[in-house]
């Protein structure tokens, strides 16, 4: 499908959804209490979205930005969602019973970045240790033990 | 994590593969749950070697960061650096001279081959078999002296640069290229030989660690996992980049979705990439080996996304720039991430030197998982 049939299509599946045609692909940005319907619906019918190669959170410093990039395997069209989540208390539904993938990149992000996936089956730290404090992707995150900036 | 090793309420036992294990090829730890000899669960835990290379990238400029990719997926070095030198060159609109692309993608190739050497060695050597592990770094060693000539080092390399390559190619080059190509040729067949045939070692490969092709796109699988389950994934056919459009070469597609379908792909491969190389080789233009770029890069406001093909799947670079010198978020979408997130369903209900099996096939680099 073309940047414009895509446009028309979901603006059929969400009419809210603000679609922004400048980069290379469609950016299309839902709100966080309609994100998991519009993501089901995303992976049926036509647009057949079904592979996630990109799953992450841009920190903001006001608030984070949940970033999907979609893909389909048989019409090779992409899509990116974004999903803008409240910083201090991000919550979000998990995607991970849609596309298995997702299930190890969101506890990468909920580690990461500290946003809470609801309904995820195993949301546990994944690379850091057990007993770390803090979210070290964030903007505001110092350990001036383990410099990581420059 | 170490105090999981016991048994559950249900009298299944949970034992630790790793982190210091020599079938996990590094650091890589994953917790076993098995009823006997059967696997019940392979939960992976992560981080033994992760640097934070993301955030260390926040406050490096789109000059430096380049080198820190190297140490990523320190097999596929040239092509991580290709990637991020691919984004760079979009975000400014760099027209790459000719030279340049050309040198890239035999770059890419070379680089292809002695991965994917090293992989069939390991894997071999987790099945038992030595022999391989000396025939193919014996052919490795012929690729990393060619790139020690030009770039300097022999696996992080850092040779590709925003703009270009960062130095003229060392005059034996082609020569010695060439070579390597009639020695190649001759070793490939000789590695099928040895082991491709083996009755021991097709008993261990075929029907173990199967995965549909449905599940390897929910598991957003890619590279050779994904075309030995019928999936048509190579990033190189769907959004070429420098001169890959230009050369001619089959994307390997196999059906068997079993550890054998994998490492047959990964064979072929490798002749695929002789041949992408036999057409370049002779034909590289003269001229500039780099266009002319700012001495401080700044990409503009904005967010920018490049795929590549790497040795073990599809690598993403995501930046998203504010317009200064740094990026302000970058995201490395790692193939070997994705693909170890498939192994708990490959290897449910098989045996436990299966799952040696499988995890060989998978060609996992932690440092690339990890970041």
């Amino acid at each position: 499908m073309t940047k414009e049939e895509l446009k028309i299509k979901i603006t059929e599946i969400h009419p809210e959804a603000i679609i922004d045609e400048s980069g290379e692909w469609l950016n299309v940005s839902v709100e966080a209490a309609a994100f998991r319907s519009f993501a089901e619906q995303v992976r049926m019918d036509e647009l057949d979205l079904d592979y996630v190669f990109c799953l992450t959170c841009v920190d903001w410093k006001t608030h984070l930005t949940m970033v999907y990039h979609l893909s389909s395997t048989t019409h090779r069209h992409n899509i990116v969602i974004k999903v803008k989540l409240d910083r201090n208390k991000p919550e979000i539904e998990t995607i991970c019973d849609i596309w298995r993938t997702a299930e190890l990149h969101e506890r990468e992000v909920f580690e990461m970045y500290g946003v809470v996936f609801l309904h995820h089956p195993d949301l546990r730290l994944l690379i850091l240790p057990d007993d770390f404090v803090g979210y070290p992707m964030r903007k505001d995150f110092e350990d001036p033990i383990n410099m990581i900036k420059l | 994590m170490f105090e999981e090793i016991g048994t559950t309420e249900e009298g299944d036992l949970i034992i630790n593969v790793g982190p210091q294990h020599p079938a996990t090829h590094g650091v890589l730890h994953l917790v076993l749950t098995l009823n006997g000899e059967i696997i019940k669960k392979v939960e992976p835990h992560l981080g033994y070697i992760h640097r934070s290379i993301e955030k260390m990238c926040e406050s490096l400029s789109y000059r430096q960061f380049i080198y820190v990719t190297s140490r990523m997926d320190y097999l596929s070095a040239h092509i991580n650096n290709h990637a991020c030198a691919l984004i760079v060159e979009k975000g400014l609109n760099v027209e790459v001279p000719q030279r340049a692309q050309y040198i890239r993608v035999i770059m890419d190739e070379l680089t292809r081959i002695a991965s994917h050497e090293l992989w069939w060695s390991a894997m071999s050597m987790d099945l038992g078999a030595f022999t391989p592990y000396f025939l193919a770094f014996r052919e490795r060693e012929k690729i990393n002296e060619i790139m020690e000539e030009t770039c300097g080092a022999r696996l992080t390399m850092n040779y590709m640069v925003p703009g270009g390559v960062m130095t003229e190619l060392h005059p034996d080059f082609q020569e010695k290229v060439k070579s390597f190509i009639v020695d190649f040729k001759k070793t490939l067949h000789e590695y099928d030989e040895l082991i491709t045939g083996n009755v021991i070692f097709q008993n261990r490969m075929k029907g173990v660690g199967y995965i549909s092709k449905e599940d390897v796109i929910t598991y957003g699988c890619t590279g050779p996992v994904a075309r030995a389950s019928g999936l048509r994934s190579d990033i190189r056919k769907i959004a070429p980049y420098d001169v890959y459009d230009k050369v001619e070469f089959d994307e390997i597609i196999e059906t068997g979705g079993d550890c054998f379908a994998r490492y047959q792909v990964r064979i072929k491969e490798m002749s695929q990439s002789i041949r992408i190389i036999e057409q370049l080789i002779d034909n590289i233009p003269e001229g500039d080996f780099q266009a002319k770029t700012k001495a401080v890069l700044k990409l503009p406001k904005g967010e920018f996304y490049q795929r590549v093909e790497t040795a073990r799947g599809e690598l993403g670079v995501y930046i998203v720039s504010e317009g200064a010198a740094q990026p302000y978020k970058i995201k490395f979408r790692s193939p070997g991430f994705s693909n170890l997130s498939a192994l708990d369903h490959m290897v449910r209900g098989h045996k436990i030197g299966d799952f040696i099996a499988a995890m060989g096939t998978l060609d996992l680099v932690i440092p690339d998982i990890d970041r």
